[in-house]
């Protein structure tokens, strides 16, 4: 496992609110992280940051072999290095089609000129097949994203995210508005996408995060406060601390 | 390298435009045949039951659904509010209409010199065609901008490389800093307005608030009666509005249709999926101010006149009704709209529509048409959101 992302001291600060605090983190690849911590925590602008949305005070992310800054790179840039976002509230484009959301979302050339030349070849069209497959969405490809419900559209964004091939999966409450059943589904597919990539799931549902079985990482005032299996952190008296408010 | 060579050559074209857009082979139809019957029924080439002015009247107005076709691929599809495209318009109109006017007027001095004992210098002729066509704003020098005037070809290019640089050049400084919604709308209007006061000033080099004119006579063919070029500019407007339209619905179909479209939607999202959502901007509005100004360049020499009020940032906002009106995010409502309220514009304002008399108040259509505008424009937002083309989704719905 050698490093993916590595967040180096960042912090950030909104009107005075100091949301990330000297932050530094890092995430391997393949690897399956959870980060957890109370409302306020940074867990939301930590994405941010490294998705190049927020742009940070002070500090570096650097990113792959080459260890290049993403501070200085445009979110477009980020995304097209290999970091996929999914975001909290499902985000998907509803005037359009699941097929049409899948296809703009598939590994393929972004510049205008090769996407205004662009028709799916059969490789195109099998991979949206298969994402469809894997989403549950097989039978609804031609529908309108809008008409979708809302697990279905969580599950979309993930298929969008998939599509994407990215190094590193940012996946902020995942669970969220999703009937048991699909929770299961989501873990194992969180899980099965870990394998090969990094994947960064921030999530409140401590059952969830048991089921997903990995290292988690306790954010708290924008800074780390705890890392390691969730029982070590669980067993951390900070962390009771923070999370039962003392 | 080889590989990626024969990997994009072995993919197949494009050919689903027509199955996502039913609607071209549909208006291309009527286009067609729109063309044919006018041609049938004019003064040039049929019965005579058209004049040569209503010839016009309709070249013009398909030239105005062309300009109503980009403003919905800027706007209805892409999501840029553009109060500036009527300018990109008007740039095409002007570069066409220097090169027009400065024939012309090279033509009608030459002769006049050539009534003189002896023959005229190149000089003398310059000097003469520019005293005669800035007389008006008491200068009698050429301006640096007419240097390409005397060259059809080099003016043809500036049809097309006027509006789309000016296009790029603001687009590229707009979208970098991400100046979006209302606040770009603002922008562009600014844009509009300085151009057509700048425009406005006598020694801009286009004649003031004179403008250009006689455009109506194309050099060259001087003893051709205008009920036939009449006939060529609308055959010519016909076509450059079904190439449009497939231009746009190319644009506006697939992938690239997808992401225009999804930007509209939120652009952030498109930003996270890895696409350069300023690229795509910059391409889209650049593209249609190039389209607006081929529609610009078709419209003057049949309008026969251009001044700076038709830069107006007002001309600009009526484009906007237009669309909305007959329905954005559909190409078809855009040129329905543009027509619809184009044609009705011209023939409540041109005296056509008889005044009312209500015996204690007279309705004069010329007051009230722009009230009438403006209660359509409220009533299609409050209760056709779609336009007029929604309409068709219920006809094909009830079809179905």
């Amino acid at each position: 496992m050698s490093t993916l992302l590595e967040v180096d001291g960042i912090s950030v600060t909104f009107d005075g609110f100091r949301a990330i605090n000297n932050l530094s983190l890092s995430i391997g690849e393949p690897e399956l992280r959870a980060v957890i911590g109370p409302n306020g925590a940074g867990k939301t602008t930590f994405m941010d940051i490294v998705t190049g949305k927020t742009r940070p005070d002070s500090g570096r992310v650097l990113w792959g072999e080459r260890s290049v800054d993403l501070v200085r790179m445009s979110e477009s840039q980020i995304a097209n290095a290999g970091v996929g976002r999914k975001f909290q509230k499902p985000t998907v484009f509803e005037a359009q089609s699941v097929r049409s959301n899948l296809s703009m979302a598939l590994k393929n050339k972004r510049g205008p000129l090769s996407v205004l030349r662009w028709s799916p070849t059969p490789d195109d069209e099998g991979r949206i097949q298969a994402l469809a497959e894997e989403i549950g969405l097989s039978a609804r490809l031609g529908h309108r994203a809008g008409d979708l419900s809302h697990g279905q559209k969580q599950w979309l964004e993930i298929g969008m995210l998939l599509a994407q091939d990215p190094r590193l999966l940012l996946v902020d409450e995942p669970a969220a508005g999703m009937t048991p059943a699909e929770r299961e589904h989501t873990t194992d597919l969180l899980k099965r996408a870990a394998r090969t990539r990094a994947v960064m799931v921030i999530e409140h549902d401590m059952e969830f995060i048991r089921r997903l079985d990995c290292r988690v990482t306790v954010l708290h005032e924008g800074t780390v406060l705890a890392e390691g299996s969730l029982d070590h952190v669980t067993k951390n008296q900070q962390v009771i601390d923070v999370y039962l408010g003392r | 390298m080889v590989l990626t060579t024969t990997d994009t050559t072995a993919r197949p074209p494009r050919k689903s435009l027509l199955r996502e857009n039913p609607s071209v082979l549909w208006f291309m139809g009527l286009l067609g045949l729109f063309t044919l019957i006018v041609s049938l029924l004019s003064e040039a080439t049929g019965i005579g039951v058209i004049s040569t002015s209503l010839v016009k009247i309709l070249g013009m107005t398909l030239c105005l659904c062309l300009v109503a076709l980009a403003m919905d691929v800027v706007w209805g599809y892409c999501g840029i509010l553009s109060l500036g495209h009527f300018a990109f318009f008007g740039l095409g109109g002007y570069a066409i209409g220097m090169s027009l006017m400065y024939a012309r007027t090279e033509i009608v001095v030459r002769d006049n010199l050539a009534r003189g004992t002896i023959p005229p210098t190149e000089t003398e002729v310059l000097d003469a065609v520019a005293a005669q066509i800035f007389g008006v704003v008491g200068s009698s020098e050429l301006p640096l901008i007419w240097s390409f005037a005397n060259s059809l070809p080099l003016q043809l290019a500036m049809v097309v490389l006027v509006p789309g640089l000016l296009a790029l050049v603001f687009g590229w400084l707009a979208f970098r800093s991400r100046v979006t919604g209302v606040y770009l709308s603002i922008l562009t209007q600014a844009m509009t307005l300085a151009l057509s006061l700048y425009l406005f000033q006598n020694d801009t080099g286009l004649r003031g608030n004179n403008g250009l004119s006689g455009l109506q006579n194309i050099p060259g063919f001087l003893d051709v009666p205008q009920s036939v070029i009449s006939m060529w500019f609308f055959w010519a407007s016909a076509l450059a509005l079904g190439l449009g339209y497939l231009a746009c619905a190319w644009v506006v179909s697939g992938k690239f249709g997808a992401v225009i479209q999804a930007i509209r939607d939120n652009e952030a999202r498109v930003r996270f999926l890895g696409y350069n959502v300023e690229g795509y901007k910059l391409f889209v509005f650049t593209l249609t101010a190039v389209i607006s100004g081929i529609a610009g360049a078709l419209y003057y020499p049949q309008a026969g006149i251009i001044n700076p009020a038709e830069v107006a940032p007002i001309a600009s906002i009526y484009l906007a009704v237009w669309v909305a009106i007959g329905g954005r995010g559909r190409l078809y409502g855009a040129v329905i709209g543009a027509a619809a309220v184009s044609l009705l514009s011209s023939w409540l304002t041109g005296g056509g529509a008889p005044n009312i008399d209500l015996g204690f108040y007279r309705i004069v259509w010329t007051d009230w048409w722009l009230v009438l505008l403006g209660l359509g424009f409220v009533a299609v937002t409050l209760f056709f959101p779609k336009g007029i083309g929604g309409l068709f989704d219920y006809l094909v719905r009830k079809q179905s």
